[in-house]
């Protein structure tokens, strides 16, 4: 359809320009853009000369030394924490998130209330005051005893056997959660409201319609704005600092510095690894952010489900 | 007329009652703005009954309070002998359950004006989900007969399309064939041909009209008039929330009683 539409249109410009072939084409001297030029020149002076000054005139860089550590294992390792930290963080805030924002979205008041806490407790304060609150965890309370509240506790232990990585984790989740929450309901927001009646009226629950109709439409929202979230959530784990928590890349980075005295190649070290992550990341959202953008119409298609459907179309052709 | 009743009942008729839907004063309100007021309908098993009205007549509303997308405040509405969306017991109503209020939707099915079918499952998906997850039916039978249904709507070439892939009338189609998948008692159609191209719009009233020859009760919200006076049993037409006149479809689009019916005939025409 749409190439019989281009053909006709190819051959209707083609038959145009023959009639007007002896019309002559313009042969105009083309607009200059001289300050481009000398700008652009400017500023690739200024980043060359940065550069050899960098390489040459700043023993401080000290290129060795960045040599030495970049594959050092025990950065590597502390790298590969501070993805774990990432990972595991970002788990536990989608899952909340979600939960947090349907929570927010449900016709229960005590679940819209306690959700709207939430979110105004933990977007509303810094995460470096919150992971330092949660280093002090064990300081506040001592033993937590799981249960029911007035009750005896049906388990109890004491809160400095939670190795430093959870709290960690806890802390950084429990924060990005928070703002998880709010991507979560934007996506449930976006589907259209048609879609819940539909699923009610066919008498489903509504958790039922939630988790089977209305969320897996609300992905196509929520995906790209997470890789954004998981990106920054990379750098943010530089902050378990304030647990104290010191085996991820910034602080093992820092403590390998210290004894040597040589900061700065070692912060380099650390931004070497934070950037290759963060760029193999940007990799991945640049192919999810195609693939929940593909289509025209509401539905974005996988290549497998276009695949099918052409098989499909075949099938029914014959 | 109890006689009667019984012999209809004893005759022909599993359910419970004679009407599938009785609307006894039936009022509905927004805040401070009466939608429904003081509504009175009737529609007996196998009936097609239309609906007309102008814009903002609460048309939609009354369908919504049908099958309990909204409560009514006051009179009583019945489903197949049952209240919708309350339990009797003695002189007190009970509100129920989610899940019960659940169980009566089932058996009622709804088309939309806009469609609202399921854009990330196919064309299959969207017309077995609701049995297999709702009505907890075998997989392989559910996909059986919802072949069967999208055969029957005309669709057959279109099993593992999406909605996005087709026309409005295909999809209206897919949406009536989703509704049938459940088996219901009752089918209420919203205005279903009001979002669609004029030359889908036959595609659509067609599968109707064989609904309706099927024996399926059907409370339909249209702008056909032709569709209403061939198919339609009885017609009501609605008015700032209330019945302004019902009767025989031919009878009171050929020859209106009322003021109020008459100028809106007068501009639907
Ligand atoms: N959820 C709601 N909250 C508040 N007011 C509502 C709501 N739904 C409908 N109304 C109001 O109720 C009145 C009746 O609406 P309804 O949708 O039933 O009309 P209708 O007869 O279906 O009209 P149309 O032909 O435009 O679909 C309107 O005034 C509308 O503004
Ligand atoms: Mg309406």
């Amino acid at each position: 359809m749409t190439n019989q539409q281009e053909s006709q249109g190819s051959s209707s410009t083609r038959s145009a320009a023959s009639e007007a072939n002896d019309i002559p084409p313009i042969k105009a001297i083309k607009l200059r853009h001289p300050f481009r030029w000398i700008f652009a020149a400017i500023i690739v002076a200024y980043a060359a000369a940065f550069v050899v000054d960098a390489a040459i005139n700043r023993p401080v860089y000290d290129w060795p030394t960045f040599g030495k550590f970049i594959f050092d294992k025990r950065i590597s390792e502390a790298a590969l924490v501070t993805l774990e930290l990432t990972v595991l963080s970002m788990v536990l805030a989608v899952v909340l998130g979600i939960l947090l924002a349907v929570m927010r979205l449900s016709p229960n008041p005590i679940f819209k209330s306690v959700a709207w806490f939430y979110l105004w407790f933990f977007r509303g304060t810094p995460v470096y005051v919150q992971l330092v609150f949660w280093g002090l965890l064990a300081t506040v309370y001592p033993v937590i005893f799981l249960g029911l509240p007035f009750a005896p506790p049906l388990l109890e232990f004491p809160t400095a056997d939670v190795p430093v990585f959870w709290i960690a984790v806890i802390g950084l989740g429990m924060n990005e959660a928070a703002y998880m929450a709010e991507i979560v309901r934007a996506g449930i927001m976006s589907v259209d409201k048609g879609q819940e009646e539909a699923s009610t009226a066919l008498g489903m629950s509504w958790t039922q319609s939630m988790t089977q109709v209305v969320l897996p439409q609300a992905m196509r929202v929520i995906i790209p704005p997470t890789g954004n979230e998981v990106i920054s959530m990379l750098k943010t784990t530089s902050l378990v600092a304030a647990v104290p928590f010191s085996l991820d890349l910034y602080m093992r980075s820092r403590d390998i510095a210290a004894p040597i005295f040589k900061p700065i190649p070692l912060l380099l070290v650390a931004s070497a690894w934070y950037l290759l992550f963060t760029s193999i990341l940007m990799v991945g959202q640049y192919y999810l952010e195609k693939r929940f953008s593909r289509g025209a119409t509401g539905m974005k298609l996988t290549r497998k489900q276009i695949r099918e459907a052409a098989a499909n179309q075949e099938e029914s052709d014959d | 007329m109890t006689e009667n009743k019984i012999i209809t009942e004893l005759v022909d008729v599993p359910g419970k009652s004679e009407f599938m839907v009785k609307a006894e004063r039936v009022v509905k309100s927004y805040g401070q703005n009466t939608v429904l007021k003081d509504i009175n309908i009737e529609v007996k098993r196998g009936e097609v009954m239309c609906l007309v009205g102008p814009s903002g007549s609460g048309k939609s509303t009354f369908l919504r309070c049908i099958n309990h997308l909204e409560s009514i405040d006051g009179g009583r509405l019945y489903v197949d002998g049952e209240i919708v969306g309350y339990r009797q017991k003695g002189e007190k109503l009970y509100e129920l359950k989610p899940k019960e209020a659940a169980a009566q939707r089932r058996d009622i099915g709804m088309v939309f004006q806009r469609f609202n079918l399921f854009p990330h499952m196919t064309v299959l998906e969207n017309v077995t989900h609701a049995p297999i997850k709702v009505r907890k039916q075998n997989k392989a039978k559910a996909i059986e007969r919802a072949k069967e249904l999208i055969d029957r709507v005309g669709l057959s070439a279109k099993l593992n399309s999406y909605p996005a892939q087709l026309s409005g009338g295909q999809q209206q189609r897919v949406a009536i064939a989703r509704a049938l998948a459940m088996e219901p008692k009752l089918m209420l159609f919203d205005e279903p041909t009001s979002a669609l191209d004029p030359e889908l719009v036959g595609e659509v009233l067609d599968v109707m009209k064989a609904l309706a020859k099927s024996g399926m009760t059907m409370v339909v919200v249209t702008h056909e008039m032709g569709f209403a006076k061939e198919v339609g049993d009885s017609l009501v037409f609605m008015d700032g929330g209330v019945v302004v006149e019902a009767g025989d479809p031919r009878q009171v689009l050929d020859n209106p009683q009322h003021e109020r019916t008459k100028a809106f005939l007068s501009k639907v025409f």
